[in-house]
């Protein structure tokens, strides 16, 4: 049987990583090739890597640190933040990453999804979804949380998977850094959605919450940044609880 | 010297920085190669399976390829590497594989394809490559394909839907489902026993 997959995600801008709440505050945290070290020696499943500097140089540093992880880390990796094109993508998978994730560039651009796929195949294009709340629906949201899109949340998911998107990253803007727990209902309602896998992502701060992501987020995995970072979880002790409760994990 | 079998496709650099991390000198094979250098071949696995024979074809590495498994020589498949080395897939009707292991390869049967993720890879055979391993352990999965004939050749089988051989091995022919360069310490391990007692 699958196992569950515990992904932690680090947010880097010009090389370091940093985490904020709601997509704003901003703070250092780490040096990533640390930080993903340790995490991969504790039993991540995947790790995240997320370009939040969006500049030119924090963009160029980002791809000398997948170089760098990618040479002592042998988990699957995604890197994202700032493509625009494919060969934006090919770059960063040629300096070792496995899967990048468009958020974006996927909105303004849809058909670089199917560009993406049809050259580099679907497993290795994740569709990263900023969603908020708004009134009886979700809207997706670009430019780091910035640009209220408009478009529905769910609707923008079905499309991302028609054009050949291999996974769903779901990120809950309102959830974001507030450890109080992921958007139940807007990841249940995009699994329901869509047959690729969903990651869930933004509010993750206690046990209970990832395991209510699961069982009724019906998640596929659980992407965590700030509970790892700042040592409130770590990946042993989720994959603990999980196993206790019943959730196969590996 | 570990030859990789280059059609393309995939992105083999995770599979070369892997072999570098654990010491094995590897080269990529993109045209027939000049040298007898190789002691060992890998045909690594992304893409599909009739793209990846015509690019063999056209590259022509294909009757190298046939010649190395004629003469028994040590090889692994991973993943599309694996399909490859079975008779032929749903994915390309009509297209026949290398025709080393049994049976043919199709389409998996679950909610969700592809199949992407961490799986149990049950040891059915003892064998050198499971050297030093429990009898159940996770492997880094991404396929939609896979060869379901559970053969005396079988090794290890894992369960998606149905079940389907994860590891398989003929003579010195080895075949993996999974991807070992991204399964992490147990991943590498695989690759280790491979080279060094395989």
């Amino acid at each position: 049987m699958l196992t569950l997959r515990i992904i932690p995600c680090l947010d880097m801008d010009e090389g370091f990583v940093v985490k904020g709440r709601r997509f704003r505050d901003l703070k250092r945290v780490g040096d990533p090739v640390s930080l993903a070290r340790r995490y991969y020696l504790e039993g991540a499943d995947e790790i995240v890597f997320l370009d939040v500097g969006a500049t030119v140089k924090s963009r160029r540093i980002m791809i000398e640190v997948v170089e760098k992880i990618s040479a002592e880390i042998f988990i699957p990796l995604t890197a994202g933040g700032g493509i625009k094109t494919v060969e934006d993508i090919r770059s960063l998978l040629l300096a070792g990453a496995d899967k990048v994730s468009l958020c974006t560039a996927a909105v303004e651009n849809p058909s670089l999804i199917a560009e993406a796929s049809s050259r580099f195949g679907s497993q290795c294009v994740v569709i990263s979804i900023d969603a908020a709340r708004a009134k009886n629906s979700w809207h997706v949201f670009t430019h780091g949380g910035q640009v209220d899109t408009g478009l529905e949340a769910i609707e923008w998911a079905k499309t991302a998977e028609k054009l050949g998107a291999g996974e769903i990253l779901l990120n809950s803007i309102d959830q974001d850094g507030m450890g109080t727990g992921y958007d139940l209902e807007l990841l249940r309602r995009i699994g329901e959605a869509v047959k690729i896998p969903v990651i869930a992502s933004g509010g993750g701060g206690e046990l209970g919450h990832i395991y209510d992501a699961v069982i009724l987020g019906r998640a596929d995995a659980v992407l965590l940044a700030s509970a790892f970072h700042f040592g409130t979880l770590t990946i042993p002790q989720v994959k603990e609880f999980l196993r206790t409760k019943g959730v196969n994990v590996r | 010297m570990i030859g990789l079998i280059d059609y393309g496709a995939g992105n083999l650099n995770s599979l070369l920085k892997a072999l570098k991390y654990l010491g094995f000198p590897a080269q990529l094979i993109s045209s027939p190669p000049a040298t007898k250098n190789f002691d060992r071949l890998i045909i690594p696995g992304v893409g599909s399976f009739a793209s990846a024979l015509d690019e063999l074809k056209r590259r022509e590495i294909l009757p190298f390829l046939t010649e190395w498994l004629e003469a028994g020589k040590p090889l692994l498949g991973i993943c599309l590497g694996l399909q490859l080395l079975s008779h032929g897939s749903q994915e390309a009707p009509g297209i026949e594989g290398l025709a080393c292991f049994p049976g043919s390869c199709e389409r998996l049967k679950a909610p969700k394809v592809p199949h992407i993720g961490w799986n149990e890879v049950e040891v059915i055979k003892e064998d050198p490559i499971f050297d030093g391993f429990p009898e159940k352990s996770h492997f880094y999965f991404v396929h939609s394909f896979a060869l379901t004939e559970v053969s005396p050749l079988t090794l290890a089988i894992t369960d998606y839907g149905l079940i389907f051989s994860s590891v398989i091995k003929k003579g010195r022919v080895y075949g993996c489902q999974f991807h070992p360069e991204k399964s992490g310490p147990i991943g590498l391990k695989f690759l280790k026993n491979w080279v060094e007692k395989c």
